[in-house]
């Protein structure tokens, strides 16, 4: 419990006393290459077996010969849009981002490169993590989008190619009662998650104490701690914007 | 100048600093000396603000630094320069990108002025030709000569180093110590080393503080260090000139 009280009073101290603004654009865009474009091949191959996956199953499945094939295309549809692509795709950004994000503030705290930076009278916290957070925000939606695009795509490869379902079905399954808000609501809910693993993984990290063992350490609870935030945090988003 | 006044600190039950009383002058090297775990480098994150003492006031030339607000702080900050014990260079960055960071930071210098400053850093610590390399490609030493570097870039009127010879051989050591103890004299800065190397307390230390389980046994002229009549001192020296002897 006391821990998740340090966690707010940590959120706070970033964004107070910052340094100018200049300083954190070039690290923005640094942070945005290694999350955003760092994660695109991690993200997108597990994806396009998620969709395939689900296509084939649900074909699967769906015996009754009464419900039509094109129902398949929008199960696929639905849940990717909904809860595949971000939920999923944001537990493996918390393995990938979160644990990098862990280590690399965690190596910083033991070698004492967050202490150089404040006898500098720079606010490390912010220096160092902000950028993280920012760059998180903006990229995961986008590797979101992309996952979502790519697990319908790679349903659409694997019912093709299995003979489950037509091309012709598959896309007629894709436009059939299509609601708008399930991007909306994927989006919303992948800006959360990328700031809750960036920001857990961050205090993991930036406040180890001792040595490469517990660096280590910090990297796992980051990923567990992350994880666990993501479902909670997807059942009340749920909830709260499905309901 | 610096003045420490009754500064103590524990964590937990644990006292580590019993009031350390003490003050440091501009141009002077002054060590502190104790065995391991006695405090050393706790008193001097207390006295560059790494750690909030329990008791007790930090001088720079007069100004109360841990009462002070922020914006007089950072002045002070500015006016520091740290090399820590494993160097802590920045490792995403490049060895000319390490001693420039501060003045990226915290001056408004034109881009040519800055690599300017920063190389003449470098030529002074000798690493000229270093600049475009990793912290991971260089030795302990040169670590040890770049945090030196971008500890000086600013110009600073105190600089402290904790254990600058800590995980170097004997020769890098004395290097390092002459190099500390020149730069010393040459911008009459106030110099605080933490160290418990016998050859950097004869050949640098000017003043030295002896700490023994938190407490200030004894400070003093580093020509008097062998008369302090202190018992604990005296086998620390003593313990320190058996080692040398087996080394010899
Ligand atoms: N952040 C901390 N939390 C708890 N104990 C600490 C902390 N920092 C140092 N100590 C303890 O204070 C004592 C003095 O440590 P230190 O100043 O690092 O010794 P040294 O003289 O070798 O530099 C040690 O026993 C150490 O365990
Ligand atoms: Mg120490």
């Amino acid at each position: 419990m006391s821990r998740i009280g340090s966690y707010f009073l940590f959120l706070g101290t970033l964004f107070r006393n910052r340094e100018k603004l200049s300083v954190y654009l070039g690290l923005i865009l640094n942070e945005c290459t290694s999350i955003g474009v760092g994660s695109i091949f991690i993200v997108a191959l597990v994806n396009i077996f998620i969709g395939a996956v689900t296509c084939v199953q649900t074909a699967y499945n769906l015996t009754n010969p009464f419900v039509p094939k094109y129902i398949i295309a929008l199960i696929v549809r639905d849940s990717s849009i909904l809860e595949l692509a971000p939920t999923l795709s944001c537990i493996v950004l918390a393995g990938k981002v979160g644990s990098n994000i862990a280590s690399e503030l965690g190596t910083m705290r033991i070698t004492e490169q967050v202490d150089a930076l404040e006898v500098m009278g720079i606010n490390s916290s912010s220096y160092l993590i902000l950028p993280k957070v920012i760059a998180s925000v903006l990229m995961f939606p986008l590797l979101v989008i992309m996952a979502a695009f790519l697990a319908i795509l790679g349903g659409y490869i694997a019912g093709t190619l299995a003979g489950v379902i037509s091309a012709e079905e598959y896309v007629n399954g894709l436009r059939f009662d299509y609601k708008p808000f399930g991007v909306v609501f994927a989006l919303i809910k992948t800006v959360v998650f990328a700031f809750l693993i960036s920001t857990i993984s961050a205090f993991q990290g930036y406040n180890v104490s001792g040595g490469a063992l517990e660096v280590g350490a910090a990297s796992t609870s980051a990923v567990t701690n992350s994880c666990i935030a993501i479902v909670a945090a997807d059942f009340v988003l749920t909830q709260l914007l499905l309901t | 100048m610096i003045d420490i006044k009754n500064i103590t600190k524990s964590f937990g039950d644990r006292q580590v600093l019993a009031g350390i009383d003490g003050s440091f002058k501009p141009g002077d090297t002054s060590l502190i000396i104790g065995g391991s775990g006695t405090g050393k480098s706790v008193l001097l994150k207390c006295m560059i603000g790494l750690i909030a003492p329990d008791t007790g006031e930090v001088l720079y030339d007069g100004r109360n630094f841990l009462t002070s607000d922020l914006n007089e702080q950072k002045a002070i900050r500015r006016e520091m320069g740290v090399l820590f014990q494993g160097s802590a260079l920045f490792d995403s960055k490049t060895v000319l990108e390490n001693v420039r960071f501060p003045l990226d930071m915290l001056t408004e210098q034109s881009e040519s002025e800055k690599v300017d400053r920063a190389q003449e850093c470098l030529r002074r610590v000798g690493l000229e030709n270093a600049g475009d390399r990793m912290p991971s490609e260089i030795s302990g030493g040169m670590k040890k000569r770049v945090g030196i570097a971008r500890a000086i870039v600013l110009n600073p009127k105190y600089l402290f180093c904790d254990e600058p010879n800590s995980g170097l051989d004997p020769l890098t050591s004395i290097k390092i110590d002459q190099l500390i103890s020149e730069i010393t004299d040459e911008y009459q800065i106030t110099t605080v080393v933490i160290t418990h190397d016998m050859n950097s307390m004869m050949e640098i230390g000017e003043q030295i503080m002896f700490l023994y389980e938190g407490k200030k046994l004894w400070q003093g002229d580093s020509s008097t260090l062998t008369k302090s009549g202190v018992n604990e001192l005296n086998e620390f020296i003593n313990a320190n000139k058996l080692i040398r002897e087996m080394e010899k």
